[in-house]
């Protein structure tokens, strides 16, 4: 019986001055964490993809919680989860839903191998960064698009390859994340994220090309020429002409497509807008 | 004679110096001069002429825009047609202002005659006031890199300039404007050391030249001779005959060659192990600015080509298209063609034969497509040529790789920014590997980063 006290005894003491020493070090060396971190992670997709630019979802879980103790979780998008997930990471959070309006990348040229002859021909390394480092590349137009896909290499998620027809990177908006890899890989800025718009529609500038009219006409011929016309004709203020080239305010612009008309170049493209209607044509044949 | 050159790496490419002998000829004057306001390494110049300004051959065009700057003069008389942009070097429409020529009617300061001035005859002559007047003058470095001599020679208070170095090197392929500059301008070029190591406050100068220009050596030694090596003069002055070796001409492998010292990694400059390395180019410029008054608007340029009908050396004002001393050679060849700002080896593609001679450019090199095209890169071997070669100690195949495939930090660690781009690798590669335009990608990304992490 002794032995089995003593036993008891013994375990219990050490058992008891354990239990006081792991209570005082938890105490003195706890890490506060935000509970709420932990409810992000677990909207969260938890696919690590590294889209949102942090290097996994708790990364992003830990940027959201403390971008919304400053005021604001602007700029924060899982692209994977897309309005959804955000949406419910808001509404835990208690902040404005930060990504409301769905945005796309827009590849801004328009200058296929039809409308923009080759004047070189390019020896080098086949990346759009090395190209452009050696100078204007195989056009005239030192801001086009240089065709070696540096923007399909970052995506992740397929949404854009390159159209052998026209040499000119196309997005696939159903793939399209809108995590903003391929702008910061293109080395001339030609990616933009625009907003989705309703129904998918948008009207924008194709073009980036800052030279005078005469010169990128001579380089392109769908360049913009920035002679201002779409900014006349804009009921809605919503286009900038600087430094030779136009710019369509998305949050302004209505859709009106009255710049996709007046503009000389082509250069102001319309996209995902039904296909203009014959008026005196009868019902039959029209097509939406 | 004992026959130095640097300690690891190089090759020795085809020299094709087919424009040895030719004379130098004086370029027509152009219809218009083009003046890119980025001649030189540092902020842009700021033009301060206005459009229908009437500017005379030496007039200031263009300030310095800031400390490591130049200003740009006019190379000919005429009035300012606009400010407007146009290509130049680097292959992109940048700011330049447009001269239209008009008669030939020079600044009258500007001392024109042919009369050998000397250090001996001008006593006003200090340190600063060589400074100021090369300074002043706009000169830049003209072997290519362009930056301004002015600031080479106020080396910063940590470093101890020992000796000054003329690069007379030339090791580039087909570009002879060097080697005819000595031959037809070695008593200036020798003056132009003299007004150097003055202004650098030293008295030991070498003239680095390789083997293959034995009639510069022996001339510029003979000059030397009757110089510098009488009893009266403080200056100890001797010309170092080097083994022909690409990339000679780069400081620091000259540096290692005339003095058998090793800069070290950068921001370290030659400076920090006691050398001021300059061109013959700018030696011979500086003689200009400092005893003619001539501030840097002119230059020797090699036109070359084995398809050009007559390749030869012009003394060019700067702001001409290259297109003038093309058809002045005999026009474009038929065909496809590489048309180079420099040499093979170092020198810029260009798209456009519009673009204009500036301080930098050396020469105009003319290369036929099938030459210049490149063929099917192959898997790498791993015969470490490329590493033999490197001048810089480097391994080029790692490093290409790392870059392939962005691994930063490490490409960071094995020393990428030591790179000089001097192309060594590519060109013995026998798998026809592009390894130089993924080490330049690499390059300049780790140099981004370092960049940002030192603003942080």
């Amino acid at each position: 019986m002794n032995f089995i006290l003593i036993a008891v005894i013994v375990l219990g003491a050490i058992g008891l001055i354990a239990a006081v020493v792991l209570f005082a070090a938890s105490k003195k060396f706890a890490v506060y964490e935000d509970p709420r971190i932990a409810q992000v992670s677990e909207l969260l997709p938890g696919a690590n993809c590294g889209g949102c630019g942090f290097a996994g979802c708790g990364g992003m879980a830990d940027a959201l919680v403390k971008g919304a103790d400053a005021g604001s979780i602007e700029g924060l998008n899982c692209p994977v989860g897309g309005a959804d997930v955000m949406g419910k990471v808001a509404d835990l959070l208690g902040m404005a839903i930060a990504n409301g309006e769905p945005k796309v990348a827009v590849v801004r040229c328009n200058g296929t191998c039809e409308y923009r002859q080759k004047i070189a021909e390019y020896a080098g390394l086949r990346t759009c960064a090395a190209m452009n480092a050696c100078g204007a590349g195989e056009t005239a137009c030192g801001f086009g698009c240089l065709g070696c896909g540096d923007c399909v290499e970052a995506c992740q998620f397929d949404a854009i390859r390159i159209n052998p027809e026209t040499g000119i990177p196309e997005v696939d908006e159903e793939k399209c994340t809108s995590c903003g890899a391929c702008t910061k890989a293109c080395p001339r800025n030609i990616i933009e994220l625009r907003k989705k718009g309703p129904k998918s529609r948008r009207v924008y500038v194709s073009c980036v090309n800052k030279d005078k009219g005469a010169v990128s006409m001579k380089a392109c011929k769908v360049s913009c020429i920035g002679c201002g016309k779409c900014e006349k004709e804009c009921p809605f203020g919503a286009i900038t002409v600087e430094s030779n080239l136009s710019y369509i305010d998305p949050d302004k612009c209505r859709l009106c497509r009255k710049c996709e008309r007046a503009c000389p170049t082509h250069a102001i493209i319309a996209v995902n807008f039904p296909a203009i209607v014959a008026v005196n044509s009868s019902k039959k044949e029209e097509t939406v | 004679m004992n026959i130095k050159t640097f300690s690891i790496g190089g090759i020795h490419p085809d020299e094709n110096k087919l424009t040895h002998e030719v004379a130098t000829k004086v370029a027509a004057l152009p219809k218009q001069a083009i003046f890119p306001l980025s001649q030189h390494i540092g902020a842009p110049a700021k033009p301060v002429v206005q459009k229908g300004d009437r500017v005379k051959v030496g007039t200031l065009i263009a300030e310095a825009g800031g400390f490591v700057s130049a200003p740009i003069f006019s190379s000919v008389s005429g009035s300012v047609l606009k400010i407007d942009t146009a290509i130049d070097a680097t292959g992109y429409r940048k700011p330049v202002i447009i001269i239209s020529v008009e008669g030939d009617e020079w600044e009258e300061t500007i001392d024109r005659s042919d009369k050998l001035e000397t250090v001996e005859s001008h006593p006003e002559l200090t340190p600063e006031e060589i400074v100021t007047r090369i300074k002043d003058a706009g000169v830049v470095g003209m072997g290519g890199a362009c930056f301004p001599t002015f600031i080479k020679l106020t080396p910063p208070p940590t470093a101890k300039a020992e000796c000054v170095i003329i690069n007379a090197v030339e090791c580039e392929p087909y570009i002879t404007a060097d080697y005819r500059l000595m031959m037809e301008k070695a008593d200036e070029i020798l003056v132009g050391l003299e007004l150097l190591m003055m202004a650098a406050k030293v008295t030991t100068g070498y003239i680095g030249i390789e083997t293959n220009k034995p009639a510069a050596i022996e001339l510029l030694m003979k000059k030397v001779e009757e110089k510098f090596n009488s009893q009266s003069s403080v200056f100890n002055v001797s010309v170092v005959p080097l083994k022909q070796r690409y990339p000679q001409g780069g400081e620091k492998q000259l540096v290692d060659a005339v003095i058998q010292r090793q800069v070290p990694a950068p921001p370290a400059i030659p400076v920090n192990v006691g050398a001021i390395v300059q061109n013959v180019g700018t030696a011979y410029a500086v003689y200009e600015a400092v005893m003619k008054h001539k501030p840097l608007f002119e230059r020797y340029t090699t036109v070359t080509g084995k398809n050009l009908q007559n390749p030869g050396n012009f003394l060019v004002r700067m702001g001409t298209p290259m297109k003038d001393l093309i058809d002045a050679c005999g026009g474009m060849p038929e065909g496809d063609n590489k048309l180079l700002a420099g040499g093979p080896m170092m020198g810029k593609a260009l798209t456009s034969v519009e673009v204009p001679i500036c301080k930098g450019t050396n020469s105009v090199t003319i290369i036929s497509g099938d030459e210049a095209r490149r063929k099917e890169p192959q898997p790498c071997i791993r015969c470490a040529k490329c590493v033999w070669v490197c001048p810089m100690g480097l391994e080029p195949y790692l490093l290409a790789k790392l870059s392939e495939v962005k691994n930063w930090e490490r490409a960071e660690r094995e020393d990428i920014v030591n790179c000089i781009e001097c192309g060594s690798c590519q060109f013995t590669c026998p798998a026809h590997r592009p390894l130089l335009d993924n080490i330049r990608q690499g390059k300049s990304t780790v140099m981004g980063i370092i960049r940002s992490r030192t603003a942080k």
